[in-house]
């Protein structure tokens, strides 16, 4: 049933890393973020007050791995157009491979991009970061996989309506980006005006950035059970839409 | 000869435009099938619905004793396709893309270096496929479309935007999967394409079959004429031209004739015309018929129009 799954996957990670830009953009991006951000507050404010150094124990990494998770979708918006508008999903699809399958490949290429872009900014952190930093990676890791899971459903919907690969980086970024903005990163959820609270309720970010920060912090999976569950509810409600409106041509 | 390919009262609409209507024909194990006529004709709808890659609103269709819709993977597995206009990841290589594909298929796939060499890419299996040119591309499609070992070909309009050279190069290849024993059903708006290659045509115009045969017998049967034209000073050789049996026009110009009439014959009539009165001739040209005309003649445009 997954026939080809492994050989797919592995060839469009050396695909991708075959393209130095586009390479660079995605891992490259939030890492820089990171740290220039990381220094700039780390010098401003030292010796670190309180609020600043949450930010930049808390805040940082978690806006930082949110950058990841949505890179990693926009390339998926991106490649799948570039695929689509130049028939290579067709031709793909006129052997006995699945659709799936297909997808499948694309998912597991971005979710390894995920876990080695974390990994990259980890590393540059302990190299570069102000404070010291004891959280537990592994779970995070976990969670941010989960998390960027989710997203890339989103990615796949997207994907669906963008008209032509010119626009999908674009659209992408735009229905994107604006997600961070009212995930309760910046701002709670709670004190967002109605409609924005009604919106941000159903975007995964939202569930993302609590669960993010609460395992970077060090707590139980226990208490984000519902976090978890809305991720793969949003994930199921996502993928269930795009295979009804997904084009292949 | 057994069917491979059985198409039924075939319809499909794209919204109000009808793009192929009541198409229904056979296909023969071992022979190369060509579905020609102008672009927009409905030859490459008719081909996808073969192939499973689309559902046709009306009518049956039958590959290998298998429904493409229904059994689509099923079918994938037997079948090769070269689609028109296809594109691989850019920088996939030329080997990654034969391993991929070979990987794909329940069947043992055939040896892809072997392939390769063959199609004369052997040197190229390093290369990203955005660095190929045309003709290299298109081979290493007909490679993908090969890696199975597959009972039915499908090529649409496979030499389209090829030089001259590459294009026979390609023939030559189609050829060989015929010999190899394969059934080839392709698609081209090139009329020398199918005259050359196609054991059997059909002409598609507006979604519509309008005649199917042997590319010859399409000639007879809608262009009987002949054409000689020769050269010659001969004062005596207009009326005896006019004389020849089948003969209908006698055309002089610039000491130059075109003789024009019907049947076979009509160049042997001449050669034994000219023979018998000694007369001396510095030219001497056939015109026949082809496919464009029969095209021509049936739809009352050219087909590049």
């Amino acid at each position: 049933m997954m026939r080809g799954l492994w050989k797919l996957t592995w060839i469009e990670i050396k695909i991708f890393l075959r393209e130095p830009l586009g390479a660079f953009g995605t891992i490259g991006f939030p890492v820089l973020v990171f740290l220039v951000l990381g220094r700039v507050a780390g010098r401003r404010l030292a010796p670190p007050p309180l609020a600043a150094s949450s930010f930049i124990l808390v805040g940082l990494p978690v806006l930082a791995s949110v950058l990841i998770a949505v890179s990693a979708v926009l390339s998926l918006v991106t490649i799948i157009s570039i695929y689509r508008e130049g028939g290579i999903l067709k031709r793909l699809r006129a052997t006995p491979l699945r659709p799936q399958t297909i997808l499948t490949a694309h998912v597991i290429v971005k979710l390894i991009l995920t876990a080695a872009t974390l990994a990259l900014m980890v590393l540059a952190g302990k190299r570069y970061y102000p404070v010291d930093v004891h959280a537990p990676l592994f779970s995070f890791t976990l969670a941010l996989l989960i998390s960027t899971w989710s997203i890339l459903s989103i990615g796949f919907l997207i994907a669906s309506i963008v008209p032509t690969a010119r626009f999908a980086q674009p659209i992408g970024a735009i229905i994107l980006y604006p997600m961070i903005a009212v995930s309760g990163l910046f701002v709670r959820v709670d004190s967002l005006p109605p409609v924005l609270h009604a919106v941000a309720r159903v975007l995964p970010l939202t569930y993302a950035v609590p669960l993010l920060q609460g395992i970077w912090n060090g707590e139980a999976w226990s208490t984000h059970v519902g976090d978890v569950a809305a991720l793969a509810v949003l994930f199921a409600v996502c993928t269930a839409l795009s295979t009804r409106v997904f084009r292949w041509e | 000869m057994r069917p491979v390919i059985q198409v039924s009262g075939v319809r499909k609409t794209y919204g109000k435009t009808v793009a192929v209507d009541e198409v229904s024909f056979e296909v023969n194990e071992g022979e190369i099938f060509g579905l020609i006529g102008p672009n927009g004709a409905g030859k490459t709808t008719t081909m996808e619905c073969i192939e499973g890659l689309r559902t046709p609103d009306q009518g049956t269709i039958s590959v290998l004793g298998l429904d493409p819709f229904r059994h689509v993977y099923k079918l994938q597995d037997r079948i090769g396709v070269q689609l028109q206009q296809a594109q691989l990841q850019k920088r996939i290589k030329v080997w990654e893309a034969v391993d991929l594909w070979a990987s794909l298929y329940q069947k043992k796939a055939i040896d892809g270096e072997h392939l390769l060499e063959q199609l004369g890419l052997a040197d190229k299996r390093g290369a990203w496929f955005m660095n190929l040119s045309g003709g290299q591309k298109q081979r290493l499609f007909i490679a993908l479309a090969l890696i199975n070992d597959p009972e039915v070909v499908f090529l649409d309009e496979l030499t389209t935007g090829l030089d001259p050279q590459s294009r026979r190069a390609i023939w030559d290849l189609v050829r060989g999967i015929r010999a190899r024993g394969k059934t080839v059903f392709l698609t081209t708006h090139l009329m020398e394409e199918a005259e050359r290659l196609c054991d059997r045509v059909a002409i598609i115009e507006h979604g519509r079959i309008i005649d199917m045969d042997r590319p010859e017998r399409l000639v007879d049967r809608h262009c009987p004429e002949r054409t000689v034209v020769l050269a010659t000073d001969d004062p005596i050789a207009e009326d005896r031209f006019r004389a020849i049996p089948g003969v209908e026009a006698v055309i002089l110009t610039d000491l130059r004739f075109t003789i024009r009439g019907r049947g076979d014959d009509l160049v042997t009539e001449v050669i034994r015309c000219l023979s018998e009165n000694r007369i001396r001739v510095t030219d001497f040209r056939t015109i026949l018929p082809n496919l464009e005309d029969v095209f021509l003649k049936l739809t009352g445009h050219s087909i590049r129009e």
